[in-house]
């Protein structure tokens, strides 16, 4: 036991100072590019400068996204991945995103953005989430059960229905309209909001903090539904809580940041490949990689053709596929096989 | 130890198991054998609460089941079952595993007396060798072995078991089955499955037969394990002589061929 502690600090440690690193990188890059020295200098006495300002209103709201999307998409990646004992699962396959991306896009047809302000649209993002979650869970529940293959099903149904109402009113909606709607579904980091920024961080660290409570449980489950009963795990109501939990951290993310692909899925492969299947390590070890990761494809997103800016998801894509592709002809570990 | 009272249960596609009476004596070692489908799985499951009575109840310890938690129980009881294998973990920490019912709450590690029940199980039945190897690498029989060890870490007072012997060898078969009857030899009570007729005859002290989910004939295995009635549950011809060594019954199977043959003769 003694061993396998000193093992996981040592992946914490490690994990945690590419995670600083990264954003220490980030903040020093960019279309004025800011000298890592003086980023301590400007932090301490720089107030009122135009590089001050430049690392306070600019790049570091985007790191602190970053680090609260990441971390929220890859952990409920994680979850979901253990408790559907499924390694396709995805944060985006229970359709969460695509109940969100409805929202957003009716909200900007109906230029309720522009009446009541832009803050609606997160709104209205969060409110598609919802709705979808609660479809979901109460389309899967029989006799109290919670039917994890159904949800799966129901989940990607429900993608595909969101995805065509999509089609449709962007078919039917105006060309200036049109461009919004595919700004936000591409995804991005951009958010001037400091509210809705300390928000997230807040309910992705809480989110941690939370899977937390249900490791053991998602150890138990790794065995299977059956025997996690076997071992004393109230599985109807874990299952419903860790939905739920997987769910919300989805839909803020969803919400805020628009749909930004991969993490969710990629990042939970990648770190079990090296830290092992055991989620007491793998919970935080997926957070604290999956902030890196996203922070780190922001600043590339950012920087590659600047001043211009890519979508990140082209980022996370391109990136994450290429490096997972490669780690997996490299080392056979999927979720379920050695 | 256990008693079930008129126990009614089943799913929805409509197998059921009706009205089934039945008590394990503390100690016990008690064999559940059946034709395929005939509800010995069901039973089980409904012991450790997989699915819930219909009717009638199921005392452990002259207490309603329904009324432990689930941790309380799976500290009561543990279970073998078909298929349990994460082929990803090592074997200590599949092992490890078993001790979760006994943590308290918000308790992330293992502490050293978890560690060293996993031992003594792991010790037990002869896998500490394997601790470090994966669970995908290992051999059937190796890996039924760690099932159990890893029940034993549980530290239940009733052992289940879901016919732990498919899949395996006669030497691994008869390693198994010694080691359950040394458990059970040890004070631990145990209820298994079993398929294999002849197994089930040499290490059962108690039979319970069981035919379209309903008890069809329980009791020691020289009553139970008759020709007439194998042949009116399994629907096939045998013939039962005792086994030299034990005196225990001993099923001999009759291919079509042969029973021509004889009746031709």
């Amino acid at each position: 036991m003694r061993n396998k502690l000193i093992y996981w600090l040592i992946w914490i440690l490690v994990l945690g100072g590419i995670l600083l690193g990264i954003s220490i990188f980030s903040l020093s890059v960019g279309s004025a590019g800011i000298p890592v020295k003086k980023i301590v200098f400007l932090i301490l006495e720089g107030k009122g400068t135009t590089e001050y300002s430049i690392i306070f209103d600019i790049r570091l709201p985007r790191i602190l996204l970053g680090f609260a999307i990441g971390g929220a998409l890859s952990l409920a990646g994680v979850i979901l991945q253990g408790m559907f004992r499924n390694p396709l699962v995805e944060p985006y396959t229970l359709g969460i995103s695509g109940g969100a991306a409805l929202g957003v896009c009716l909200n900007i047809v109906l230029r309720l953005h522009q009446t009541f302000g832009i803050f609606t649209l997160p709104l209205f993002g969060f409110l598609g989430a919802s709705l979808v979650i609660l479809l979901e869970y109460s389309l899967s529940i029989r006799r109290g059960i919670l039917k994890i293959q159904g949800l799966l099903l129901t989940g990607v149904m429900i993608s595909f229905i969101a995805s065509s109402l999509i089609m449709l009113i962007m078919a039917v909606s105006r060309v200036e309209d049109l461009h919004g709607i595919v700004f936000w579904m591409m995804g991005s980091l951009e958010e001037p909001n400091w509210f809705l920024i300390k928000s997230v961080v807040l309910v992705s660290i809480l989110g941690l903090i939370i899977s937390y409570v249900f490791c053991l449980d998602l150890n138990a489950f790794s065995l299977g539904e059956e025997e996690a009963l076997h071992l004393g795990i109230n599985i109807e109501r874990t299952k419903r809580l860790l939905f739920i939990l997987a769910s919300l951290l989805t839909g803020c993310s969803v919400s805020i940041a628009g749909i930004i692909g991969f993490v969710g899925l990629v990042v939970p492969h990648f770190v079990r490949m090296f830290v092992g299947g055991d989620h007491r390590i793998l919970l935080v070890s997926c957070f604290l990689c999956g902030a890196g990761f996203l922070i780190f494809c922001d600043t590339l997103a950012r920087t590659i053709i600047s001043p211009m800016e890519l979508p990140i998801g082209v980022i996370t894509g391109i990136l994450g596929g290429c490096l997972f592709v490669y780690a997996l002809s490299k080392k056979q570990v999927l979720l379920g096989e050695k | 130890m256990l008693e079930i009272k008129n126990l009614t249960c089943g799913y929805d596609s409509g197998f059921l198991l009706k009205d089934i009476n039945l008590k394990v004596e503390k100690g016990e070692l008690t064999g559940i054998i059946g034709p395929n489908g005939s509800g010995k799985t069901t039973l089980l499951r409904a012991i450790t609460r997989v699915i819930g009575p219909q009717k009638g109840e199921i005392l452990l310890e002259k207490e309603n089941i329904e009324r432990f938690s689930f941790k309380e129980l799976a500290k009561k009881i543990a279970v073998v079952s078909q298929n349990s294998v994460a082929d990803f973990m090592t074997v200590e920490e599949f092992v490890l595993l078993g001790r979760i019912p006994h943590r308290r709450r918000l308790q992330f590690l293992e502490t050293k007396v978890d560690e060293r029940i996993a031992q003594e199980a792991m010790a037990l039945t002869g896998t500490i060798q394997l601790k470090e190897r994966f669970i995908g690498d290992l051999s059937c029989g190796e890996r039924q072995l760690v099932v159990i060890a890893r029940a034993l870490a549980q530290e239940p007072r009733l052992l289940l078991l879901d016919e732990p012997t498919s899949h395996l060898d006669i030497a691994h078969q008869v390693k198994i089955l010694d080691l359950i009857k040394k458990l059970n030899k040890n004070g631990l009570t145990v209820i298994i499955v079993l398929h294999e007729l002849n197994l089930a005859s040499q290490y059962c002290d108690r039979l319970i037969l069981f035919n379209n989910g309903f008890i069809y004939k329980a009791g020691p295995p020289q009553k139970v394990l008759t020709y007439e009635i194998i042949e009116e549950v399994y629907k096939t011809v045998v013939l039962v002589k005792e086994n030299p060594i034990s005196s225990k019954p001993y099923v001999f199977l009759v291919s079509e061929e042969e029973r021509q043959k004889k009746g031709g003769a």
